[in-house]
């Protein structure tokens, strides 16, 4: 039986890949980029588990990192014609790096609630500098842009359509679980889940913590920047609201509904809670979040683990 | 012992801690103003049944009964109520309040009086003079010693019907052990029977009428101090001392 | 003598009074929050509709009342009750878990709360009004005497607190508790009703500064978000769990934020007090205001 769970989680997988793949030819347009943000948020998701699910530090900052990913791919998309798609995953990502190095400084020196609440503090710090620095960032109305081709200068150039662009998000998706599994999988990966378990064992023990917190943040923050990078691609606008940090309390919200530690559970707590929203707002209008509100505050009481967290060590074998 | 049913009764109790299992059966009694002591090596579970018996800890299986009432499963501020009197082997005492309301604690009870109160404060300062010389100062500035009075004078404040002593002369000075010996003969006097946990032979072959032998969380001999007075091999064999 | 010539010392008083009038108010907020966290080690995100709560409650009661004093008594007592209800039913059962469990229970809660709000009384802010008008003379502006009654009212709400902490029966209990919560058990506290208690003062306190505030800003279902970064950056900054400090905090960032909008936005101000986060966090996080670092 041991031998057969790889074969049947990747069987699992490509089941769903498929899935993902013929999605966009299958829906009608609407749901087609409904999937697409999925993915997106669903990045988002699995990069704060990494540090929520497999180091122990709940942040609420990555709203910073989502934020300045998209910032940052908006100032390129602006500043170059035709906008290129790689300066801007380029310069989204190194957006993303340099806060997410900022906020690791503090993470090594917090436990627990002071960084949660610290990370909280940091992105509205960013949000507010984002929205009244009106000159830079368009302020409250945001950035608008256009969309960049899939282009290889000199070789090819390939504009996006509605499908296309959902294959390129969701080999980009893809390919990012990949590794985060590779990752947390590895030796460090090990060494984070440890922290998790015990930190003060760890420290004794011989690790320096703090290297690795570090390492964790920016890791978390990479992720976030680049799930940042591709909602610029696909809406074609960047905002102020999406720094906010309640973008960072739903990313939460999403990880524990889905299953912290797991990867894989954060992308469905974040499918179930945007079709949740979806469904809801046609009942309830704007006051979905109550019913989804008790909902959540029902999981972290009676099933802190979440939807998937039953999975949890058969996900990471 | 008086020939009906002792003070405080534990009857085969079992405790965990996580995976651990402390104690394997752990039964004794203590009856109305009675010394009993509870010797054996660190680490057996003495502070565990201490703290079984005050209700921080709650035993898996077993039962506690105090004054014939089954207790085991009552948080610990309804036996401190009952009669139960506590005192850690840290002290723990509340560092940053004065001695004097370290003490008033204890007499905030349902029916007493402020002049019964009045009564016992000044009962607690007359034994132990040196917590009325101080007794605006925070506890934490005391010596270890006065500490140790003053946790045992709080617990006092309770008007317990038994104290449950945690190894009160841990790092104490010989000539404090001495008074640790006569506030035992007080509270005896007073009528309060007392549990003594302690790693100190003499003191507690002394002090006490029985005394329970544990060993790795079992009771393995029991028997009158006099006996163990004459005959003390039980206490090298269980004790390695 | 031309360069005092040139500081503007009237704003500079005007602002010192608001300063100080905000961060009574914020201190009130503060001090709820630093008290729960203090004794039970539980972060609570919601406190910031606490306050709301208690703007809301005052508005319903002046409707039926019209006396500005029945409604803050009202919305204190009742925020303490509502406060002391969601305690019982939502966090107790999480006090042995991982207290980040903890932080992400009580924000679910304020987004219910927030939403609640929200769908009972619209998007649209209701008012209190002032319960009595007048102004004194600052220079050449007529600075309001209400504002001037909330920071006294604050300061003698945490004033009055203080003493019942220090000389009251309960307030041995609750500083006992948070000392040492399993010996206050063994000397015959009942615990777990002083948490109890503690978490209803502490929404009461929150209910009151909304009660208080309400009729400088309109009432409406975010008005306590503002202040709960606020409350939480005071909390820090004063050293969790200090009353003293979390006043001093209030008092000095809100000085701090006062003066700085003289120069720039509000909104920019407001950047005042992360920045004395952040050094404080740098240099001495267990507090500016604590008296040795622990």
């Amino acid at each position: 039986m041991r031998d057969r769970q790889p074969i049947i989680f990747w069987t699992g997988f490509a089941v769903i890949l498929t899935l993902l793949i013929i999605a966009p030819l299958m829906l009608p347009a609407f749901w087609g980029r409904f999937v697409t943000e999925i993915l997106i948020w669903g990045l988002l998701a699995m990069s704060s588990d990494l540090l929520i699910g497999y180091t122990g530090m709940v942040s609420f900052g990555h709203s910073a990192f989502f934020g300045l990913g998209m910032y940052g791919a908006a100032f390129a998309l602006l500043a170059t014609r035709p906008p290129n798609l790689w300066l801007a995953l380029f310069a989204g990502l190194v957006a993303a790096a340099a806060i997410a190095a900022f906020v690791a400084y503090f993470s090594t020196r917090l436990r627990d609630i002071y960084f949660a609440i610290t990370t909280l503090i940091f992105s509205q710090i960013f949000y507010i500098v984002i929205f009244t620095w009106t000159e830079l960032t368009g302020g409250e109305n945001g950035l608008t842009f256009s969309r960049p081709a899939l282009a290889i200068p000199g070789l090819f150039s390939l504009r996006f359509t509605p499908r296309t662009l959902h294959w390129f998000v969701l080999a980009i998706v893809i390919l990012s679980y990949l590794l985060l599994r590779r990752i947390t999988h590895s030796p460090f990966g090990m060494v984070l889940q440890s922290i998790r378990e015990n930190e003060a064992r760890t420290r004794a023990i011989g690790y320096p913590i703090e290297r690795y917190k570090i390492l964790a943040v920016m890791l978390s923050g990479l992720f976030a920047g680049l799930a940042g990078v591709l909602y610029a691609f696909q809406n074609e606008f960047a905002a102020p609201n999406f720094v906010f940090f309640v973008l960072s309390g739903e990313v939460v919200i999403y990880n524990v509904i889905g299953g912290i530690g797991t990867l894989v559970g954060p992308v469905v707590g974040a499918a179930f809670f945007l079709l949740l929203r979806e469904e809801l707002s046609r009942f309830f209008t704007e006051y979905y979040l109550i019913p989804v509100g008790l909902m959540f505050i029902a999981m972290v009481i009676f099933m802190p683990q979440g939807l998937l967290g039953f999975a949890r060590r058969w996900l990471n074998r | 012992m008086t020939a009906d049913s002792p003070l405080l009764k534990v009857e085969g109790i079992h405790t965990y801690y996580g995976k651990s299992h402390i104690l394997h059966g752990v039964s004794l009694e203590v009856g109305h103003g009675e010394v009993v002591g509870l010797l054996g090596r660190n680490g057996v579970g003495k502070s565990t049944t201490l703290k079984a018996i005050a209700g921080l800890v709650h035993p898996s299986r077993g039962r506690v009964l105090f004054e014939r009432e089954a207790i085991e499963r009552l948080p610990p501020y309804r036996l401190a109520r009952a009669g139960i009197g506590y005192v850690p082997e840290d002290r723990r005492i509340f560092r940053l309040l004065t001695v004097a309301e370290n003490l008033r604690i204890g007499l905030n009870r349902h029916g007493v009086t402020a002049s019964r109160k009045k009564e016992l404060l000044d009962k607690a300062y007359g034994y132990f003079p040196v917590l009325s010389e101080r007794r605006n100062q925070a506890g934490g500035t005391l010596s270890g010693g006065e500490q140790q009075m003053l946790a045992i004078a709080r617990a006092m404040m309770l008007e317990p019907k038994i104290i449950l002593l945690d190894e009160p002369t841990e790092g104490l000075m010989p000539r404090m052990v001495s008074q640790i010996r006569e506030i035992i003969d007080v509270l005896y006097r007073e009528g309060v029977a007392v549990l003594l946990v302690e790693q100190n032979v003499p003191l507690t072959l002394e002090a006490s009428r029985r005394i329970y032998i544990l060993e790795k969380g079992e009771v393995r001999h029991h028997a009158p101090a006099a006996e163990l007075r004459a005959d003390d091999a039980p206490i090298h064999r269980y004790m390695g001392v | 003598m031309g360069f005092l010539d040139a500081i503007p010392w009237d704003l500079l008083l005007i602002q010192t009074i608001n300063g100080v009038v905000t961060g009574m108010i914020l201190a009130l907020v503060a001090s709820g929050l630093t008290l729960i966290f203090g004794i039970m080690d539980v972060v609570n995100f919601a406190h910031g509709e606490f306050l709301m709560l208690g703007a809301y409650i005052a508005v319903l009661t002046l409707v039926a009342t019209h006396s500005f004093w029945i409604a803050l008594i009202v919305a204190a007592l009742g925020t303490a009750l509502i406060g002391a209800i969601i305690y019982l039913t939502t966090l107790r059962p999480l006090l042995g878990r991982d207290p980040l469990t903890t932080i992400l229970a009580t924000f679910g809660l304020s987004l219910v709360l927030q939403n609640y709000a929200l769908w009972q009384f619209g998007p649209v802010a209701r008012k209190i009004p002032e319960p009595f008008s007048g102004s004194i003379q600052l220079f050449y502006l007529n600075y309001p005497l209400y504002r001037l009654m909330i920071a006294a009212l604050s300061a003698a709400i945490i004033g009055g607190f203080w003493l019942f902490l220090k000389y009251g029966t309960w307030g041995i209990w609750i500083r006992a508790t948070t000392q040492d919560r399993i010996m206050a058990q063994a000397m015959g506290i009942p615990v777990p009703w002083v948490l109890t208690g503690v978490f209803a003062i502490g929404s009461a306190m929150a209910g009151a500064s909304g009660v208080l505030f309400g009729p400088l800003v309109g009432v409406d279902h975010a008005m306590g978000f503002d202040w709960i970064l606020r409350a939480f950056i005071v909390v820090v900054v004063g050293g969790m769990g200090s009353l003293g400090g979390s006043v001093l905090a209030a008092i000095f960032i809100s000085l701090l934020e006062a003066y700085a909008s003289l120069w720039v936005s509000p909104a920019q101000a407001g950047i005042v007090s992360f920045v004395v986060l952040i050094m404080t966090l740098l240099f001495r996080p267990t507090g500016l205001f604590v008296a040795t670092p622990k």
